[in-house]
């Protein structure tokens, strides 16, 4: 037992232990907290390891949220085939949009990705037939998986364990991807991509390779937000989702798996607490954002390491 | 025939009002190497400080000018107090001005309400022009006359005057320019106020054409971030010709498919990116 998967232990006995005793109501939250989790996991992957800055990963999200939701609700698929579908649709389209993408860096690839899942917005806006327009797509019924779960999902705490399932599970396969060999390639190509092409690495495979797992959590965390909501509407392909699991990485610490989760929490507590005091919310979350950029250089997750670190060396 | 010209026009139009913000994004990036998000803001909050100004003294130019001024400043002390601490880091910079863009979009909503506002007509420019059996208003002839010669000003400011050849060298080598005893810093919130005072200038110019309202900053500055992306980053003459290819594609394209509106954009874009990825006059 190393120490990664000690802290990995106690953080899911506590989640679990939280889904049993929290009011519906904050499992709930607990279960977004979860949900954004994995969809900023999927981010980092991208920008912490890999150095690619995307500001439009609600794309993802969004897209399969709503690809399984019209599956569902239009062709009348069930949850086995609607939702694998939903991934494979994200995965398509961030193999085909990173076609053209992975043609630029840096801040034009910030602004593609922007533009992409900006389009997508104004298609899932425009298009009323297909995606119900602003008014979005309401009851899709969440899955019954009576015969490999013995419980029903219709609760709030039922799909919260759904749900913290596949969190561990995709936080699993994601700790073994950075710990890959292709893991480090990226964290080289991030550092030095001239350097790693001189070595022989075939860098383009490599980023379009990363880029189709992260579209495929993200959308794996689209897919979880919508049957937790049984709903979706075209925010969530917004440019605010997109800064908001931005920001999930920048509290959290940039480049590393766990802190992006600690970020998520952070940031759906924040959300809650301050809905709570005022409506202007736009206005708090600005200030956060720029605070954040300022005055947060390592991130929540990278504070508390830090801290850790020296507490360790001080030892003798 | 008429529909050709008619819609020409308008693209013509639109393509100034977006040049306006474009030639700021692409000059505050060539510079600084910011990705100024919260740009859409110094046009929504210069078209409702124009609305005010004007209704307080009923003068469009007087208005303008206010607006102008107080945007130019704004942005001065954003980029002293803000941007010049986040130097270099683009995300964080990204995320910066993502921020000051809600809590601008926030106070101009509870400021200036969620009612579409327009800024008035000049009145020497209402009415209309007649050419070839064409009846055409007045204001959008105007409004393309305006862009043509701010954008001849700014070409010859950057290729004509010293300031002009500073900023050029500051674009490609800083600290050489630094070395030959030039104050960057002061040029740098120098050209980011000049930026936002062009943003400001066309929301004063578009806002009759488009109108005020909550949503609208970040709808233009999507469509500026296009430009400069097909015109490539750093290059006024990029950003001009963008403007033009994506103001009227824009008005085409929502004259031919109404459905498929942002989608229209976005095809002018895949073609540059896939022929030339750093833009049709990127630098690097």
């Amino acid at each position: 037992m190393n120490r990664t998967s000690i802290y990995a232990g106690i953080f899911v006995a506590i989640a679990a232990v939280l889904g049993a005793v929290l009011s519906p109501y904050d499992t709930g939250l607990l279960t977004q907290m979860l949900i954004y989790g994995i969809f900023a996991m999927s981010l980092d992957l991208l920008l912490g390891y890999t150095g690619m800055p995307s500001l439009g990963h609600a794309a993802y999200f969004g897209l399969s949220g709503y690809a399984a939701a019209i599956l569902t609700l239009k062709l009348g698929w069930g949850f086995a085939l609607a939702a694998p579908a939903g991934l494979l649709v994200a995965v398509v389209a961030a193999a085909l949009f990173h076609l053209l993408a992975l043609r630029t860096a840096h801040s034009y690839y910030l602004m593609i990705t922007l533009a992409f899942s900006q389009v997508l917005w104004s298609v899932a806006v425009s298009w009323t037939e297909l995606t119900g327009g602003d008014n979005g797509l309401p009851g899709v019924k969440r899955p019954d998986l009576g015969a490999w779960l013995p419980w029903s999902f219709a609760t709030t705490r039922g799909f919260f364990y759904f749900v913290l399932i596949i969190f561990v599970v995709a936080a699993f396969a994601l700790y073994i991807f950075v710990k890959s060999p292709f893991g480090y390639a990226l964290r080289g190509i991030r550092d030095n991509e001239m350097r790693m092409r001189a070595l022989g690495y075939n860098v383009w495979a490599y980023k379009f390779t990363v880029a189709m797992v992260s579209a495929f959590f993200a959308g794996l965390a689209g897919e979880l937000y919508m049957y937790l909501n049984s709903f979706i509407s075209p925010s969530s392909l917004s440019v605010t989702v997109s800064a908001q699991v931005l920001m999930m990485i920048l509290v959290g610490s940039v480049g590393t798996l766990f802190g992006p989760v600690l970020g998520a929490g952070i940031f759906v507590l924040l959300q809650y607490v301050l809905s709570t005091y005022t409506d202007r919310w736009l206005f708090v979350i600005g200030l956060i954002y720029v605070g954040v950029a300022l005055y947060a250089p390592e991130g929540a997750f990278g504070l508390i390491r830090d801290r850790m670190r020296t507490k360790r060396s001080a030892r003798p | 025939m008429t529909f050709w010209i008619i819609n020409t026009l308008n693209g013509l139009s639109l393509a100034m009002i977006l040049f306006l913000l474009a030639a700021g994004l692409t000059l505050i990036f060539g510079l600084m190497h910011i990705i100024n998000m919260a740009h859409g803001s110094f046009y929504l909050l210069g078209g409702y400080i124009a609305i005010t100004a004007i209704r307080l003294t009923g003068g469009f130019i007087f208005g303008a000018i206010v607006a102008v001024i107080a945007i130019a400043v704004i942005g001065a002390i954003i980029q002293r107090l803000f941007l010049a601490r986040l130097y270099k880091q683009e995300m964080r910079q990204a995320l910066l001005t993502l921020g000051l863009l809600f809590i601008v979009a926030d106070i101009a909503f509870f400021t200036w309400g969620g009612d579409p506002l327009l800024v008035p007509q000049p009145p020497l420019l209402q009415g209309a022009v007649h050419f070839w059996g064409i009846v055409y208003p007045l204001y959008r002839v105007f409004l393309i006359g305006c862009g043509l010669v701010i954008a001849f000003c700014l070409w010859a400011f950057l290729e004509r005057t010293t300031l002009g050849a500073i900023v050029r060298a500051g674009m490609d080598d800083e600290e050489m320019v630094r070395g030959l005893g030039i104050n960057v810093p002061l040029v740098f919130t120098g050209i980011f106020a000049l930026g936002a005072a062009l943003a400001a200038l066309g929301g004063v110019l578009g806002g009759p054409l488009l109108g005020m309202f909550p949503g609208a900053d970040f709808e233009v500055v999507l469509l500026a971030f296009v430009v400069v992306t097909v015109g490539g980053l750093g290059s006024i003459r990029g950003a001009f010709l963008g403007s033009l290819l994506v103001g009227l594609v824009d008005n085409f394209g929502n004259a031919w498919f109404p459905q498929l509106s942002l989608f229209t954009i976005f095809v002018p874009m895949v073609i540059v990116l896939a022929l030339k990825p750093t833009g049709l006059m990127g630098r690097v």
